[in-house]
């Protein structure tokens, strides 16, 4: 499953790399698509299908209204020449990238393996949210249960995002 | 849109928005919630408008609308959440309804209920912000 995980990565990152480079942005967007659908079969393999369902609809909304916002537009980008000073700029950002991970290699080291030693309140969770919550679907359980106070926040965050993509698309209102 | 279009979108889009209340309703019982749901509820509303097109004006009502449940919808969630203060525990978002026996359909106290409010405040949202947008390139075009 790891091997599998790794392949479909290296496909998202392929993906988000041609997005930068794409020469317009309706390709762009498309292999960004790549990306969230590369997601939903990471996620159906870890075994998160709550998840897996939200990404797969929100990915496919979030395409059809891109594509519907860009078809009209041709612009094509100007690309610049690769110069000295780009030259510096990638051997920078490969040395920071090299400094980062081998400061997360030595921070994770410590840690325990991935699965184990779990902590004791995910522990009375996931044995105790049937008796205490009543329903069958932890994730729901604790999702509307014991995170209530999360969930109202992302309603809320919802909420005010329409309120301001209603504020900045309003021309009427502004004459 | 051409008349193949036309005619799949007329027989998907019922089954896409059953699917969608489906999930909401069996949200505690099996994969899902209110906000996947809400999402494909949303979508089989994109789906007719992008195959039918609409006139402007109907557009503009149909915002007005969608804004409406939107708001509504957050508001009873969060009178739904008060309620625990008032009666329960004394606790916010304390599930005070009796839970009945786990795996039937009406069970879990007020899981359901924050389920469906949130699945109608998902969909109306989504579909708020893709109005806004065909909208906003109607006015720029005229």
């Amino acid at each position: 499953m790891e091997l599998a995980i790794s392949v479909i990565i290296i496909f998202m990152i392929l993906g988000a790399i041609y997005a930068i480079h794409a020469s317009d942005i309706l390709s762009a967007v498309i292999a960004g698509g790549i990306v969230g659908y590369s997601l939903v079969i990471c996620f159906l393999l870890l075994k998160a299908p709550d998840l897996a369902i939200v990404q797969i609809v929100v990915e496919t909304i979030t395409l059809i209204i891109m594509v519907a916002v860009v078809l009209d537009s041709s612009r094509t980008e100007a690309y610049g020449k690769f110069d000295s000073q780009a030259w510096v700029t990638a051997a920078t950002a490969v040395v920071i990238l090299a400094i980062l991970f081998w400061f997360l290699k030595e921070a994770s080291a410590p840690l325990a393996p991935f699965g184990e030693n779990t902590m004791r309140m995910a522990d009375a969770y996931v044995n105790g949210a049937v008796d205490k919550t009543g329903s069958v679907n932890l994730v729901t359980g604790v999702l509307f249960d014991f995170r209530g106070y999360d969930t109202l926040g992302e309603a809320t965050v919802l909420v005010t995002a329409v309120l301001g993509v209603l504020t900045i698309l309003r021309i009427r209102g502004r004459k | 849109m051409t008349v193949i279009v036309k005619k799949t979108t007329q027989l998907i889009a019922g089954i896409v928005f059953l699917y969608g209340i489906y999930i909401i309703l069996h949200g505690h019982l099996s994969p899902g919630g209110g906000f996947a749901g809400g999402v494909i509820v949303a979508g089989s509303f994109i789906l007719l408008i992008l195959a039918y097109g609409s006139d402007f004006l109907n557009l503009v009502k149909e915002e007005r609308g969608s804004t409406t449940y939107e708001n509504l919808a957050i508001l009873v969630f969060l009178f739904l959440a008060l309620t625990g203060m008032v009666a329960g525990a004394g606790i916010f978002f304390a599930n005070w309804l009796p839970h009945g026996t786990p795996g039937e359909l009406v069970s879990a106290g007020f899981l359901p209920l924050y389920n469906i409010f949130v699945g109608i405040e998902v969909a109306a949202s989504i579909l708020t912000i893709f109005l806004a947008l065909i909208i906003f390139k109607e006015e720029v075009l005229k």
